[in-house]
């Protein structure tokens, strides 16, 4: 189904096949039959592809440019770091694809031997060629990325998504809706322009019963490599994301600061870690990605060691 | 139609309104429509829209902002409008003027949000059908400049956009972009969408253009540099020029403060003077 017209009530809505606009569509009958209130075949399919998949994660903010792809990058580049650990990064920002630029890659997809990458960005032939697609069609990829990849063995399954709350954010949720997600990490930068965006985005999460792993700050406080002052270029007004979390209750994971460093390294392709390794930001995102280890792999509780 | 279309000619060639001829509607009154585009998220395209709308004002121009980002709709919040209601009259939604002098007004989906905490969960098909409503369905009334703010991408909004306005002609876009090779690498696709949608490119606005410590004074280019100036050299649009990080800027958009009128001496104000003021100049060339 390439082309809907404009005002499609959608296929799955009560309206779907009658509405005004469904007049000379090509699945008009289609939709009317009440063919699209049935469940997608494609979900049981993704559920046995996501069998050998043991964690999926989806990195998520509703504001842009908060470092989402920056995060899902290096989360990526943390957990592969146990070569005994293999990791898929997802990249499903259909029209903004930074993840092959971010990880290094022109068209190859594996960084490492246990480091894959999936993205749009690697089916387009120049970096000018747009991807000018309306929803359907961006749900239509997103859906053979899950289906359609062969993911093999992956202990974590990361998904980076574009801003908002929209086709993308639906689609990837109702896909791996019978595959289970552990859960969501939730990135914001201080200030309150982020987080009223990032609430919204929580409130998405509550809406379709994704749990939350937790929130990370980024982008939080500055220091002058001259005069070694810090200077808070994105101020929490409102209380940044520490005041959010308390009042939303949900985990802060933790903070991470401005490092021109990271910026540097993510144009040229390069992990940070390895550019920076002592840098105040790695040491911030090595707590953090131990964090959401320790959520995806709880320890087992004390009393059951006891009594075994 | 063809009286009303040589009128426009002719007015437009003696230096004339270009509203003359204009299509009917509640847009025949707005006299210039800018975009602002980036296909990159989180580069300052709404602080850009908002700045360059107080820009404008200043030099003494009727300015409306019509704020397209249905799913993280910011500008309320910058101009300190956030719960105002929106009032019906027979022309549809009247727009909410966001300041004593009702220079400039505002229309966005965070007046329509009963709670502002409440994501806007909508497939692209509904959020085209209200975007639709939003171009004809405002009555804005006369004014000189409509900035449309856009949210990031290239899809279901962008699009939407640009078909209901095209009947109104639109003076071009303004592309925004911070320095480094990320941002940068979605603009280009962004550029790619103008030139598919017939959208002409006024040129390229560097944001986040180094940061001055205010301890110190070094100036630290923590977005990387020069990959606007780049761009637009590379692409053949012109560089409107760098806006650098300025926290103040920040504090006063969190806050709803008239930056402009607060702090002339802020780098990123001289920068957007400069901005809006080559904007007014290659307007009447942009229009022929």
């Amino acid at each position: 189904m390439e082309e809907v017209p404009h005002d499609c009530p959608g296929a799955d809505s009560t309206q779907a096949g009658r509405g005004p606009s469904c007049q000379g569509c090509p699945n008009q009958r289609l939709c009317a039959s009440g063919a699209g209130a049935a469940p997608d075949p494609a979900i049981e399919e993704i559920k046995e592809k996501m069998k050998t998949v043991k964690h999926k994660i989806l990195i998520l903010s509703g504001k842009g440019g908060v470092g989402k792809s920056t995060f899902s990058a290096h989360l990526a580049h943390g957990l592969a770091e146990d070569e005994n650990t293999q990791v898929a990064l997802l990249d499903i920002d259909i029209c903004g694809p930074s993840i092959p630029k971010i990880m290094g890659l022109e068209g190859e997809q594996y960084v490492e031997d246990n480091l894959g990458v999936m993205s749009v960005g690697f089916l387009l032939s120049s970096p000018d060629d747009a991807v000018i697609w309306r929803g359907p069609k961006k749900n239509g990829m997103i859906k053979q990325f899950l289906r359609d990849v062969d993911w093999g063995d992956v202990d974590y399954l990361l998904v980076d998504t574009p801003p908002g709350t929209s086709d993308e954010h639906l689609s990837v949720v109702q896909y791996l809706a019978a595959a289970r997600i552990d859960g969501a990490v939730i990135v914001t930068t201080p200030q309150e322009v982020s987080l009223q965006d990032v609430r919204k985005e929580i409130n998405f999460c509550h809406k379709v019963a994704l749990p939350v792993i937790g929130v990370v700050e980024n982008m939080s406080g500055f220091v002058c490599p001259r005069c070694k002052k810090e200077s808070q270029i994105f101020p929490p007004t409102t209380g940044g994301a520490e005041g959010m979390c308390q009042d939303l209750k949900v985990p802060l994971l933790g903070k991470v600061p401005l490092d021109p460093h990271i910026g540097e390294s993510c144009d040229k392709g390069q992990s940070f870690f390895v550019e920076a390794p002592n840098s105040p930001a790695t040491l911030a995102y090595r707590s953090i990605i131990q964090k959401i280890q320790e959520f995806c792999t709880p320890r087992q509780p004390k009393e059951d060691l006891v009594s075994s | 139609m063809a009286g009303a279309g040589e009128l426009a000619g002719a007015g437009e060639l003696a230096g004339g309104d270009p509203r003359a001829g204009r299509e009917p509607g509640n847009l025949s009154g707005v006299r210039h429509i800018i975009l602002v585009l980036s296909g990159k998220g989180g580069v300052g395209k709404s602080t850009i829209s908002t700045e360059l709308a107080l820009a404008l004002r200043h030099e003494g121009k009727k300015v409306g902002i019509l704020d397209v980002d249905l799913c993280g709709p910011s500008i309320p919040r910058m101009l300190r409008a956030q719960g105002k209601a929106v009032h019906q009259c027979d022309s549809g939604w009247v727009p909410v003027f966001v300041d004593q002098e009702q220079s400039i007004s505002l229309m966005s989906v965070g007046f329509l949000l009963e709670n502002p905490d409440e994501a806007v969960v909508w497939r692209g098909p509904k959020k085209s059908a209200l975007i639709k409503q939003f171009v004809s369905d405002v009555a804005w009334g006369e004014l000189d400049y409509l900035v449309v703010d856009t949210p990031p991408g290239t899809s279901d909004e962008h699009m939407a956009t640009v078909e209901a306005l095209r009947p109104y002609r639109p003076l071009g876009a303004l592309m925004v972009t911070t320095p480094q090779a990320v941002s940068v690498g979605d603009v280009r696709r962004e550029l790619t969408f103008c030139r598919k949608t017939g959208l002409q490119v006024m040129g390229v606005v560097e944001n986040m253009s180094g940061f001055a410590c205010p301890h110190c004074a070094a100036c630290t280019n923590i977005f990387s540099r020069g990959g606007g100036e780049e761009l637009a050299r590379r692409a053949g649009v012109p560089f409107l020029g760098s806006v650098p990080l300025d926290p103040e800027l920040s504090r006063s958009l969190e806050e709803g403060r008239d930056f402009i009128q607060e702090f002339p001496k802020s780098p990123a104000f001289s920068a957007l003077t400069s901005i809006a003021r080559e904007i007014l100049n290659a307007t009447p060339a942009l229009l022929s």
